[in-house]
């Protein structure tokens, strides 16, 4: 197995989320260079619904470890699986979903196993059998090359750095299924999920996600506003996230906060809606492919980095372009 | 219970300035920047005086890097209220890559006995987040990342892991690596008064060797990963910029999604 690329599947209780299929399709390419397979790990219940999405996106092998142990105590038998795995089988390497929880799992395991991790990863390709690394650092303004010394190469992948295509029809049906089950000790079962909240936003993409992100700004002037927004979002799809005014003001959930102190998102459209354009707000949403801004004054930073600029009352402006999105879409 | 609580922070530099590679080995340029204590270790500062505040005990701030770390970061950490200081300065940690440095730090922390030991959840310069996880890892702790809402009760901590659409309440027996989220708490300023005791705590300096630091895993050679170069990043925007003073904004901008296909 010495030239499988795995993948860490991210799924919540089965479905699976949308970075997972594009690390399979990052994997599979890979693996054409490397002269393996793409190889799906996953942990927890819900195999029975991820299973055939996962086989749609190509993996030679899938290795499953189901049942609630997997989820009860946090990331530690998550690390568990894969430190055990990669040490026993020795894969090139593995690649994880660049969002808080794939880099946690990502950096224990390379600590266990004496390796390193490149993070933050939006492109990658193999040099010399090596994987050498983009990563777009300090807001976006220049681009890291990077490499590892030594395999297990493990590589957290940003999301929508390459789009999830499904495996041509050629390739064989399903891959295939190996049930493996962790001996975890009483090291991993320190730290407990004794509580599940679920607060906003349930049913939309994770704002580090969505291909597309609307997000709001003070410029929106009331929390109820940001239904113009989430309206919006809505029209195309997409995630909801906010600048750090608006997060500190209470209007939206942090989580959401896009910048410096917030996520870092690269969607394929990025819709700055009464955001200013701060060097900080910049920092998290720069590496967007298309930027859009709305925004009343015409001297606003934002304008600098985006693609379409309207200049506007966003009051005026957004509620009739989500009506006029939605009008189109019903067309076709 | 009195709580011995450490804190680690980074000196980061300031986002408004500049931020400048060394050319020769891409590590950060760290005199040719503003530097000051990261923003979000300001508020896992925070978080440890509270809990200190609430139960007693210590908070020891624990800095790796060059003089800068100390006189930028910790400094203003013990300004904050942090009570002594540990810094772990050394050339051989030079250019060091995240799991290096949680491994220098883990040979500090170790054999201490800390209660909790918090961190920013991410930098804000490389941001990697790779550093707490690992460090809980290196010293055989349970790691509680995301927080947002930190507790301790009796032997116990518990957390809020904030989620996209909500938050996860977990719980670990102490000691715990803790990472704090930006927004857990709205982070003091240093009072005066702070600001001229801090100059009196106690700092303990520590080099790879006092530490007990195993020199071939750190600094450039040691680590793992390893930059290979820097590039400028090409952005080329359009900026197609309308006024939405015919009213008819909304359209065009329709135009411009249907064309690139959002719609
Ligand atoms: C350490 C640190 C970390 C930070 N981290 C972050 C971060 O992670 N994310 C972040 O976003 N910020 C961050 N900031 C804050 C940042 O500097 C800005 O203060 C913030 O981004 C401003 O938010 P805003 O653009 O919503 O508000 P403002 O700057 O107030 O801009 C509001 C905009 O709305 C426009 N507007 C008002 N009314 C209308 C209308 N009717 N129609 C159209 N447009 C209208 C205005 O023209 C203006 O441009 C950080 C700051 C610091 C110091
Ligand atoms: C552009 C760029 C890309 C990089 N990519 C990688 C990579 O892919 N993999 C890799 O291993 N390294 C990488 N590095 C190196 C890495 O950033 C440094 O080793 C850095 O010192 C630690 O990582 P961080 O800033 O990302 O910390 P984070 O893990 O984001 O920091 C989180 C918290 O850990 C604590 N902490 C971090 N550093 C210290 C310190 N020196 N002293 C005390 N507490 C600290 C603080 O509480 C901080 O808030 C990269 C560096 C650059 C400049």
């Amino acid at each position: 197995m010495a030239a499988d690329v795995w993948v860490v599947i991210d799924h919540e209780r089965g479905a699976v989320s949308r970075v997972s299929l594009q690390l399979l399709t990052a994997a599979r390419a890979l693996a054409a260079g490397t002269g393996g397979q793409a190889v799906a790990l996953f942990a927890g219940p819900g195999w029975e619904q991820a299973g055939p999405v996962v086989a749609r996106y190509g993996p030679g092998t899938v290795l499953v470890w189901a049942g609630e142990e997997a989820v009860e105590f946090q990331t530690a038998p998550l690390v568990a699986m894969v430190a055990g795995l990669v040490a026993d089988r020795q894969p090139w390497g593995v690649l994880f979903a660049s969002v808080p929880l794939g880099k946690e799992v990502a950096a224990r395991v390379a600590a266990r196993l004496g390796a390193g991790v490149l993070a933050d990863v939006t492109g990658i390709t193999i040099e010399g059998g090596a994987p050498v690394a983009e990563h777009p650092a300090f807001g976006g303004a220049v681009v890291v090359r990077k490499t590892l010394r030594a395999g297990p190469f493990l590589i957290c992948l940003k999301p929508n750095a390459v789009p999830a295509v499904e495996a041509a029809a050629a390739t064989p049906g399903s891959p295939a299924e190996e049930m493996v089950t962790v001996a975890l000790p009483e090291a991993a079962r320190r730290a407990r999920v004794v509580e599940r909240v679920d607060t906003s936003g349930a049913g939309r993409p994770a704002v580090d996600q969505a291909p597309v992100v609307v997000s709001g700004g003070r410029g929106l002037q009331d929390p109820a506003n940001f239904a113009l927004v989430e309206a919006l979002a809505d029209a195309l799809d997409g995630g909801v996230g906010a600048s750090r005014a608006a997060v500190d003001a209470g209007w939206y959930p942090h989580a959401a906060q896009v910048g410096q102190t917030g996520k870092t998102v690269s969607p394929q459209l990025y819709i700055a809606v009464g955001i200013s354009g701060a060097i900080q707000h910049r920092a998290g949403m720069q590496t967007a492919k298309t930027i859009v801004a709305i925004n009343k004054d015409p001297d606003s930073p934002i304008f600098a980095l985006a693609d379409f600029g309207v200049v506007g009352d966003l009051f005026d402006v957004v509620p009739k372009l989500t009506e006029e999105i939605l009008r189109r879409k019903a067309q076709r | 219970m009195p709580l011995a609580i450490a804190v680690c922070v980074k000196r980061v530099p300031d986002t408004a300035a500049d931020k400048i590679l060394d050319p020769d080995d891409f590590t950060l340029d760290r005199d040719s920047v503003e530097a000051i204590l990261g923003p979000v270790d300001e508020v896992a500062v925070e978080e440890a005086l509270r809990l200190k505040e609430a139960h007693g005990g210590e908070v020891t701030v624990v800095t790796a890097g060059p003089e800068g770390a100390l006189v930028k970061a910790a400094r203003k950490a013990l300004s904050m209220g942090c009570d002594r200081a540990i810094h772990l300065t050394d050339p051989a940690l030079h250019g060091s890559d995240a799991l290096a440095v949680a491994y220098a730090l883990s040979m500090v922390l170790a054999g201490r006995p800390f209660d909790l030991i918090l961190c920013g959840s991410e930098s804000t310069d490389a941001r990697t987040s790779l550093v707490p996880p690992a460090l809980a890892e290196f010293l055989g702790l349970p790691g509680l990342m995301a927080a947002k809402v930190v507790t301790v009760d009796g032997a116990a901590v518990r957390i809020h892991r904030e989620r996209d659409n909500g938050y996860d309440v977990i719980e670990a027996a102490m000691p715990a690596v803790i990472g704090v989220n930006w927004g857990a708490n709205e982070p003091r300023y240093p009072s005066f008064k702070g600001i001229q005791t801090a100059k009196g705590k106690p700092v303990e300096v520590l080099g790879v060797a006092e530490a007990g630091i195993d020199a071939a895993r750190v600094g450039l050679e040691g680590s793992q990963s390893r930059v290979l170069g820097v590039a400028a990043r090409a952005s080329a925007r359009r900026t197609i910029v309308v006024d939405n003073k015919a009213g008819d904004a909304h359209i065009k901008l329709a135009d411009f999604l249907q064309e690139e296909h959002f719609i």
